[in-house]
């Protein structure tokens, strides 16, 4: 058990002591915190007023479209190719010509520039248009008047109460949880498990591993580097942890004035959640949703958003399914690295391994996201090698702790036992075996071998 | 007494038998040569010495009991196919791979010192081992296997890529650890070596052991009768010798001759040597033992057929 302590530590030690890992380590939560700071920036600091010239051959949208902080807009009354010419000497940014048509052949509407618009640009111009055009239509056709139309404009956030604990939940919170939770498992398994397997793959091309194996047995030796691994793992992800709220906290405090400059502003343009559309990427809008509680009378809501979540257990869970996930890959990446005597040969080894790691995240992300207490969640989070992602991506929606977490747990401990009683079998054989191509049948001999 | 007894060892693999039926015995306090051609299974039987593998058939006695997992401390091992971690300092390592082996980490820094010094490399201690010359790495590897003062010592070709100077070193080192009271397993190519160290051997060849024992023993049982006789006064007569006598080599020099002769004596020189006496002045005669390279050859060759 010293033994083990000391390969642990070694392990643990020469890892940290990386400049690799001190680059990362930095670098990763400046990374992260990006992800928050870069659009409250890019929102907070506008681009300069851009002036669009209006030229409307139909009348119905003079003086209608909204200026806002990033757009103002001039109507003309040029014919199309006099403003085409006239718009390089003028600070004009484009020409948005809107062709004769009538309310029931809405045509295209042309925007001309010199430089490209942005998407949001283009993407505001497109909802306004087509919202101007509604309205009329609604008052010239049909009649109703801008009061009417005020007034039957609503604003619905769908609140889900749970009937037992008569909390609330959101599913956008769960929906963001459990899609972090699934892929810091993922990334964390393969980033780990891959250096485990290099790790083995060192020792034997250095052919030190005799000599430790003269000291210890390998098995030690195997859980030793697995051990030490997870535990420069957990650190490099607490630090992550603590260094990403350390960046966004100096930086909101800081930058406190714009950030709620940037919080009351309604105007969509200067909305980083809406720059691109939410649809198109198969996302619930969570920024919309939050955003439509906040500005709800019931502001007390948003207070609700966040204790509705079981943090204690979804903190638990993570821990358990991201450590053990950890183990149960790591043993079969230890194997791999034993059976091959460079890097390059381990493709063939590498996929019936990674496979079930990217079918979960895959069918995690798409599948069970969506429907987090179907039959197929619920199969795929019971089973040890797809459990830890498709679980951590189900716990933040609610399971059953009885029928689902306890039995799912149970059985990734007996997968990780088993592939690591799998794994001691093939690695020991392995790490003194050299200059042969291992194949399958190979292996599965070597699970045969007294020690 | 025996420090390890090998008793009937037998290691199968898939489709092949590394060891059959082998018994060894180590003598404490000697140096045992173990020989054998390429692939016969010495290093199978090392690494079941020192419980990398286990056997199918036969156990290991360690000090006259079975072997334990605990005695792997009193065994250090230096591998064929050396290495060190390439991109640990030297002396960390050597703290680290000390600390596996049981010592404290005092203890082994206090000898680490004393060992880097007598082998002039005190300097390398910060350095990575992948700075180190190759002949430097093998010192450090020698030193990190010997650093606990194990019962038994296992060297697998401890003098391949040394120069001659640290040959002789390493030579003078392994013999002072012998008269130290360690016990020493060699095994090796170099015959040479074989005859300079080893008090006693085992050949192996075909998984089989074919010979064993005192070195000295084991050239006199397979000497052949031939002789090195230094003569002068032959003033180009013809030597006239025993019937069953040739001789195999001349070498002629200011009136002296040096001949090997060999003949079927039935290792009863002395009529060689009367008849010799009445022709010539004898300045040397001498009986050549086979070397151990002879030795090998002959008993493997022998055991093909």
């Amino acid at each position: 058990m010293k033994k083990v302590w000391l390969i642990i530590q070694r392990e643990y030690l020469t890892r940290v002591r990386k400049t690799s890992f001190v680059v990362m380590t930095f670098l990763g939560p400046i990374l992260m915190a990006s992800v928050w700071i870069v659009p409250l920036l890019l929102a907070s600091r506008s681009e300069g007023t851009k002036i669009i010239e209006v030229l409307d051959e139909t009348g119905l949208f003079f003086e209608e479209f909204k200026e806002t902080d990033d757009a103002k807009f001039l109507y003309i009354t040029d014919d199309l190719q006099t403003a085409k010419e006239n718009l390089g000497k003028s600070e004009s940014f484009a020409i948005l010509y809107i062709p004769k048509s009538s309310y029931a052949t809405p045509k295209a509407f042309y925007l001309y520039s010199y430089k490209k618009p942005g998407l949001s640009l283009k993407m505001y111009l497109q909802e306004s248009a087509n919202k101007i055009l509604e309205n009329k239509k609604l008052q010239d056709v049909y009649g109703i008047d801008e009061q009417t139309l005020a007034s039957v404009k609503s604003n619905i956030s769908l609140v889900v109460e749970d009937i037992e604990t008569s909390k609330k939940s959101y599913t956008e919170i769960s929906w963001a949880l459990g899609f972090i939770g699934g892929m810091l498992i993922y990334f964390f398994i393969f980033m780990y498990g891959a250096q485990v397997m290099r790790g083995v793959i060192e020792e034997k091309t250095s052919r030190i591993i005799e000599v430790i194996v003269s000291s210890v047995k390998p098995i030690q030796l195997m859980l030793g580097k697995i051990v030490g691994i997870a535990m420069v793992g957990l650190t490099q992800f607490l630090l992550w942890i603590v260094l990403t709220l350390g960046i966004v906290t100096a930086f909101t405090a800081i930058y406190a004035d714009q950030i709620d400059k940037y919080k009351m502003g309604e105007q969509p343009m200067s909305n980083p959640g809406q720059l691109f559309p939410s649809d198109a990427m198969g996302m619930p809008d969570t920024q919309q949703g939050l955003e439509a509680l906040g500005s709800d009378e019931n502001v007390g809501q948003i207070i609700d958003v966040f204790f509705s979540i079981n943090y204690g257990l979804i903190i638990f869970t993570f821990l358990f399914f991201f450590v053990g996930g950890y183990l149960l890959y790591a043993a079969l990446f230890a194997a791999i690295g034993s059976a091959v005597d460079n890097e390059a040969d381990t493709q063939q080894f590498m996929l019936p391994v990674t496979i079930p790691l990217i079918f979960s995240i895959i069918i995690g992300l798409s599948f069970v996201l969506n429907n987090p207490d179907g039959s197929v969640a619920y199969w795929l989070s019971l089973f040890p090698l797809t459990s830890p992602i498709i679980m951590m991506i189900r716990v933040p929606f609610g399971v059953n702790i009885y029928t689902d977490l306890i039995p799912s747990m149970v059985l990734l401990v007996l997968g990780f036992l088993g592939t690591t009683w799998i794994a001691a079998k093939i690695y020991r054989t392995g790490i003194l075996m050299y200059g042969k191509k291992v194949s399958y049948k190979e292996l599965w001999k070597w699970l045969t071998y007294k020690p | 007494m025996n420090l390890i007894q090998v008793e009937n060892v037998t290691k199968r693999f898939s489709g092949h038998t590394a060891l059959e039926g082998v018994s060894i015995a180590v003598p404490e306090k000697s140096i045992f040569g173990l020989l054998g051609p390429n692939g016969a299974g010495k290093t199978t039987l090392i690494r079941i010495i020192n419980m990398i593998t286990a056997p199918d058939e036969g156990h290991i006695l360690f000090a006259g009991r079975n072997i334990q997992p605990d005695d792997i401390d009193q065994i250090g091992y230096l591998p064929e196919e050396r290495g060190l971690y390439k991109k640990m300092k030297v002396g960390e390592q050597s703290l680290y791979l000390a600390q596996l082996k049981g010592m404290s980490r005092n203890e082994a820094h206090a000898r680490l010192k004393v060992w880097f010094e007598k082998f002039d490399i005190g300097e390398w201690w910060n350095k990575k081992v992948e700075e180190l010359s190759k002949g430097m790495q093998q010192k450090v590897q020698f030193i990190i296997t010997v650093l606990h003062q194990p019962k038994l010592l296992i060297f697998d070709e401890p003098f391949s890529g040394f120069d001659p100077i640290n040959v002789n070193l390493l030579k003078e080192e392994i013999l002072r650890l012998r008269d130290n009271g360690s016990t020493i397993i060699f095994s090796t190519h170099n015959m040479s070596s074989v005859e300079e160290l080893c008090d006693n051997i085992a050949l192996i060849n075909r998984s089989r052991k074919i010979l064993e024992g005192n070195v000295m023993d084991i050239r006199k049982k397979h000497r052949s009768d031939t002789y090195e006789v230094e003569i002068s006064g032959l003033n180009n007569m013809n030597l006239v010798l025993p019937p069953s006598c040739q001789v195999l080599e001349k070498v002629e020099s200011e009136g002296h001759s040096v001949l090997k002769i060999h003949g079927f004596l039935n290792h009863k020189p002395n009529e060689l040597l009367a008849q010799l006496i009445r022709q010539v002045d004898v300045h040397a005669f001498r009986e050549i033992l086979p070397t151990m390279n002879d030795v090998f050859i002959a008993t493997v060759n022998a055991a093909e057929k």
